[in-house]
């Protein structure tokens, strides 16, 4: 794609943890770019390297792990080279990030205003009246009624789907050009989720920001995203829009994913089941990490496959893809 | 027409909030000091028949992890009666409770604390059989292995502890447990959602193959629709404690009736909507403590008339099997 540049382009990111049980390599190889006002999927399981991708994009990646490979360039500067100075001033402001868990996003001694209010004019010179305006404005936002009142509330008072709407809120305080969002949906209700799609959707297309919504739930993706990066222990192993992938799968991981998702057209017949079990990321396989649950693997899979390119905008990472 | 293996009249159970210091002396020198009241589960009306799996469907705070642990006998509920097998169990003495006990077992949410870590899963598996005198001494390793086989796991990996499982294997574990004294009623609390989708599979699966080859009758609890479609025979949607609308599953996906049905569902993703405009239903859902007069959803209802603010709506048949609990109801296509 040429044209506008990417707000982020990752080129073979490798993120590894050095510990005492050996290398564990987290991240392995991942690639993907997100434009202005898209959203893109990173959808995978546990273990696949997601939420690891998003620390090491953000420079939340701490010792014994650190980023050993690749590139991240962001509005096409390099910010993995970035000194941890230029990325805490990032952090919040250009880039922001929604954690799965509201509990730990939020300061649970410090109370809803002074958390948005601090963000806020951590990253522009405002007065604190200006602030309190922002916050609630912000609040009002992602759907938090009266929130002149519950401005003034601690994070515990909050249910778990508003303390989610509060951290989404902080989030898109300070107009980032890029949020990226892991598993922010997955312990909450259905109305709560949509409720929350709705405002991110909104702010996409209002504000051309860029979003990387980060889980294990295909079905958000698919009514959500534009675009779709599937990883699997590490490395991604697809990416392509959402229509192809989700229509026209290539890797055998994707199509047992696919498979393994309940839906209405396929009411009464038993799902498919991947077999075996995600390896253990000490003590990965060699060459291919998915040969091992494959039943189109063979002599060739113990050789790491390279990234072929069918059509522009669309890869696969496979020896044996499910091409026409 | 057989009798239902279970049958729960009107069932409800409050919880009453402890009084602090300042209610009690409030209470002491003679002044009012309402207490909180949670009307958790409101005069509910269900029947589960033999061999049935009914889904119990609905959002935080609607009742349903509340109304599985009534029927499985861990709480006791503040009015109503369950009947099991055509005979009451509600509020029976510990005597004769311990035989129903047995035959309705529950598997929980969190396959982590839902297991003593202390313990080897063989003897997780196989204490209750042996305490129960359902099986010998003599037998119940083979027993054990048995049942591990039919739940998917290695009997080899019986001298292991909970923490080397992953979380499907130690679902299975969790279901390996609950089968092992023989139960022919089961309560599934939300076991599949803290499962990966590829795992979930595998779990549902296995309760599906299980069902075909015990008889097994269940009530299935979830607050994922597509879940439950996939599992259940019939279907019920709870909100803030009162089921609103039941029917078999395919007619209830298919034809929704209750304003909140028809939201609910569409508000789910699918693998087949893309770009999907999402238009949640309007308002929050109300605390329980406080709920609305009338139908409890009447403040968010697009379907509001004067009669839902003061008349809470009977469950009634609307058409064949189809239970809806509404005062304007949508039209059948």
């Amino acid at each position: 794609m040429d044209g506008p540049v990417p707000t982020l382009l990752v080129e073979d990111l490798k993120t590894y943890f050095f510990t005492r049980a050996g290398i564990v390599k987290a991240v392995d190889g991942l690639n993907f770019a997100i434009y202005p006002g898209k959203i893109l999927g990173l959808v995978g399981e546990s273990g696949s390297g997601k939420s690891v991708t998003a620390f090491s994009i953000i420079g939340l990646v701490d010792p014994p792990g650190r980023v050993v490979g690749g590139r991240i360039l962001f509005k096409g500067r390099n910010i993995s080279d970035f000194s941890k100075e230029q990325i805490r001033r990032m952090r919040g402001g250009a880039i922001s990030m929604i954690f799965q868990d509201s509990i730990t996003a939020l300061n649970p001694v410090l109370r809803i205003d002074t958390q948005l209010i601090e963000s806020i004019r951590a990253h522009r010179k405002i007065n604190n009246i200006d602030a309190r305006k922002k916050a609630i404005e912000a609040l009002t936002h992602v759907g938090i009624p009266s929130p002149e009142v519950r401005l003034k509330s601690y994070p515990h008072q909050f249910s778990g789907g508003m303390r989610q709407r509060a951290a989404i809120a902080i989030a898109m305080l300070n107009e980032p050009s890029l949020i990226i969002a892991d598993e922010p949906t997955t312990a909450l209700d259905v109305t709560i989720q949509a409720q929350i799609l709705f405002e991110m959707q909104k702010l996409c297309r209002e504000k051309m920001t860029s979003l990387i919504w980060i889980t294990h739930d295909l079905t958000v993706v698919a009514g959500l995203a534009d675009d779709i990066c599937v990883m699997y222990a590490g490395r991604s192993v697809e990416y392509g829009s959402v229509a192809d992938v989700l229509d026209r799968p290539l890797h055998p991981y994707t199509v047992g994913l696919i498979g393994s998702v309940p839906s209405r057209i396929r009411r009464g017949r038993p799902l498919y089941q991947i077999p075996g079990m995600t390896p253990c990321l000490l003590n990965l396989p060699a060459g291919c990490a998915f040969r091992e649950r494959c039943d189109r693997a063979d002599a060739i899979c113990r050789r790491s496959p390279g990234i072929s390119v069918p059509i522009p905008g669309r890869y696969v990472r496979c020896h044996h893809p499910f091409l026409e | 027409m057989t009798l239902p293996l279970i049958e729960l009249r009107q069932v409800t159970k409050l919880f009453v909030s402890e009084m602090d210091l300042a209610a009690k002396i409030a209470k002491g020198i003679g002044l009012s000091a309402p207490r909180e009241v949670v009307h958790a589960v409101d005069q509910v009306d269900l029947e589960v028949r033999q061999g049935e799996i009914v889904g119990l469907v609905g959002e935080s705070g609607c009742g349903k992890s509340t109304l599985g642990r009534i029927v499985a006998g861990l709480l006791q509920p503040t009015k109503g009666s369950i009947f099991f097998d055509g005979r009451e169990i509600s509020g029976l003495k510990r005597r004769e409770s311990k035989e129903t006990a047995l035959k309705i077992q529950m598997i929980f949410q969190d396959p982590f604390s839902s297991l003593n870590p202390r313990m080897r899963i063989g003897d997780i598996i196989g204490e209750a059989p042996l305490i129960h005198g359902i099986v010998e001494r003599s037998e119940i390793n083979e027993y054990t292995d048995r049942l591990m086989l039919q739940c998917g796991l290695d009997p080899n990996s019986k001298g292991l502890y909970p923490h080397q499982f992953s979380g499907g294997q130690r679902q299975r574990i969790a279901i390996a447990r609950a089968l092992a004294v023989k139960p022919e009623f089961l309560v599934c609390d939300e076991v599949v959602s803290a499962l990966d989708v590829s795992i979930q599979a595998q779990v549902l699966n296995l309760f599906i193959t299980l069902r075909r080859e015990l008889g097994l009758t269940s009530i299935f609890i979830s607050h994922n629709l597509a879940v439950v479609e996939n599992v259940s025979d019939k279907v019920a949607i709870m909100y803030l404690g009162r089921i609103v609308e039941q029917a078999e599953t395919e007619e209830l996906f298919d034809h929704p009736l209750h304003p909140y049905t028809q939201a609910l569902l569409k508000e789910v993703p699918s693998l087949e909507k893309r770009h999907m405009n999402f238009l949640p239903i309007n308002g929050e859902v109300p605390s329980p403590i406080d709920p609305p007069s009338g139908c409890h959803f009447h403040p968010r209802c697009p379907r509001l008339i004067s009669r839902c603010r003061i008349e809470r709506p009977a469950l009634h048949e609307i058409m064949p099997n189809h239970f809806v609990a509404c005062h304007n109801p949508l039209e059948e296509e």
